[in-house]
């Protein structure tokens, strides 16, 4: 297996997950879309400086993951390619905000230093959170979700359509990249002379892919509107749900759990 | 059923693909359309479908093809095409299945028993909620049919439904073939399969039809075949040799 098909299989893995069955897969998939936008806006909209207020936010995932059944290590396998990125966000913090915010024990900690760990915190979870979403709902559940929410239907069907020919695209990158190598032995990588036919020739093919694709739609009676999955209706324990989420993530957006907590233990 | 009359059509100016071309598919007949690479044969049955116009008149059931009447035509006709991967867009079999149906104002449910009834007629039930990403090639191909089949179609046409398949594979989409009571028209260069599914073969080349008779005749006539950058059907050679 080379690179590519490799990330093959592991795209075809979240599908897996989706399958799979628990509390958390069987709510409404606008239920869990809300909520998880909810968590996100609520995380993001935390202060700079506000670590403490923050970690009470991993509760969430982590329940989810228990709830779900779905394993940490993969969550964090699959995004271990992003992750490196989001944390890469706040670190020049330090360099620039030196002015000491807290001291522990002896030592000052700048606020550069506190503001680069919640913006790290921040990252972490947002993609936790969305990783947890697609991976208990599924491409097709959550785009007909997207839908209900009266996002544009061409965003929505090219979400999903390129979801579901990533893979294609990416067979047809390995086929070619093996072609390569097999015609220059020994060399890592592709060499950048190469780069430019490489892409025009991925464009050519998509672009040929795309017009026979588009044809196969029409031929099946395609005007532009597009079916979804049927979602069943939402239940009370779904709207429970959303409104639940939500009133908590206010909730300890207003109240400092954290520092109560930690008041409590000090006194 | 299907009637090409005096249909030519080019790509590029002065290099015309089909040149004055007629034939007749009747009801419940099942032709094999035949010649070597770049005769035009995806070029008629695009013609056929309406996703290119050329000159002369094409006709379906009687119906012209033209801009207003394609609704109607790709009702009538569905293409399973050479690529499947191109044909399965949606995330699941099942999702593709009804897309058809569903454009054409069937309720969910009425498209859902067409689904069922399609994959049960091929044997297939257990694709249904299969990921079609993860398809093997001949699964891919099974599901392609599945999905034109649930739209009901009055003919079908397929662009070289065995290319690619493994022997056992070419066989069940061989036996699919045959059960099919629609009017067929097939492409391929898998000369064994069209002697094996088709009663009538049209040879096309040079941009125009050649030869339009029984299957047996035509593909037993080697002069002709060779003439135009075929060979006897393997099975056919065999029986001469041995
Ligand atoms: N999009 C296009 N633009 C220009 N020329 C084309 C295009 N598609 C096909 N052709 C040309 O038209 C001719 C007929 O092509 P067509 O695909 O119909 O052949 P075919 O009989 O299906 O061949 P094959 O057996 O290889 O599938 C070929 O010479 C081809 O080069
Ligand atoms: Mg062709």
């Amino acid at each position: 297996m080379n690179k590519m098909e490799k990330a093959l299989h592991e795209l075809s893995e979240m599908d897996d997950l989706a399958a799979q069955d628990s509390p958390i897969h069987a709510l409404h998939p606008l239920a869990k879309l809300l909520a998880t936008v909810a968590y996100i806006v609520t995380v993001v909209s935390f202060d700079k400086y506000d670590l403490s207020g923050l970690i009470i936010f991993l509760l969430f995932p982590i329940l989810l993951f228990q709830l779900s059944g779905i394993p940490v290590r993969t969550c964090f396998y699959k995004l271990r390619i992003v992750l490196p990125l989001v944390m890469a966000v706040g670190l020049f913090n330090p360099f620039f905000d030196r002015a000491p915010l807290l001291t522990i024990g002896n030592v000052a900690v700048s606020g550069g230093v506190v503001s680069m760990f919640t913006l790290m915190l921040k990252g972490i979870l947002c993609l936790m959170a969305a990783f947890l979403l697609m991976a208990t709902t599924g491409i097709d559940k959550l785009c007909a979700a997207l839908r209900m929410l009266h996002l544009p239907s061409m965003l929505v069907t090219l979400l999903l359509l390129t979801y579901r020919y990533v893979g294609v695209m990416t067979e047809e990158l390995a086929v070619m990249t093996d072609a390569y190598h097999l015609r220059a032995p020994g060399q890592k990588g592709i060499h950048i002379s190469a780069w430019g036919s490489f892409l025009g020739q991925l464009l050519l093919r998509s672009m040929d892919r795309a017009e026979e694709l588009y044809s196969s739609m029409q031929l099946r009676g395609y005007h532009g509107h597009f079916h979804y999955v049927a979602i069943a209706k939402a239940r009370l324990r779904d709207v429970l749900y959303v409104v639940g989420c939500t009133a908590v993530f206010i909730l300890l957006r207003m109240v400092p759990v954290a520092q109560l907590l930690g008041n409590q233990v000090v006194r | 059923m299907i009637e090409l009359k005096h249909v030519s059509f080019a790509y590029e100016k002065d290099a015309p693909v089909l040149q004055d071309i007629s034939f007749r598919v009747e009801d419940g007949e099942t032709v094999g359309l035949i010649g070597a690479n770049g005769a035009g044969k995806s070029t008629v049955m695009k013609l056929l479908l309406g996703l290119l116009s050329g000159e002369g008149d094409i006709l379906v059931d009687g119906t012209r093809v033209e801009k207003a009447t394609l609704g109607e035509i790709r009702k009538k006709l569905g293409f399973v095409l050479q690529n499947s991967d191109n044909q399965m867009f949606m995330p699941t079999v099942y999702e593709d299945m009804i897309f058809g149906p569903l454009n054409y104002m069937l309720s969910r449910e009425e498209a859902e028993a067409r689904a069922d009834a399609a994959l049960e007629q091929l044997g297939v039930s257990e694709l249904k909620h299969r990921h079609n990403h993860k398809l093997s090639g001949g699964e891919k191909r099974m599901a392609a049919i599945a999905t034109i089949l649930a739209m009901e179609p009055a003919a079908i046409l397929m662009d070289e439904p065995t290319a690619a398949l493994d022997p056992c594979n070419r066989r069940v989409v061989i036996n699919t073939i045959n059960s099919l009571p629609q009017t067929k028209l097939i492409t391929s260069h898998d000369l064994d399969m069209i002697l094996d599914t088709c009663e009538r073969v049209i040879l096309l080349s040079g941009g125009k039809v050649v030869a339009d008779g029984p299957a047996q005749e035509i593909l037993r006539d080697q002069a002709l075949l060779e003439a135009n950058r075929m060979e006897l059907p393997f099975c056919i050679a065999g029986e001469r040799r041995g």
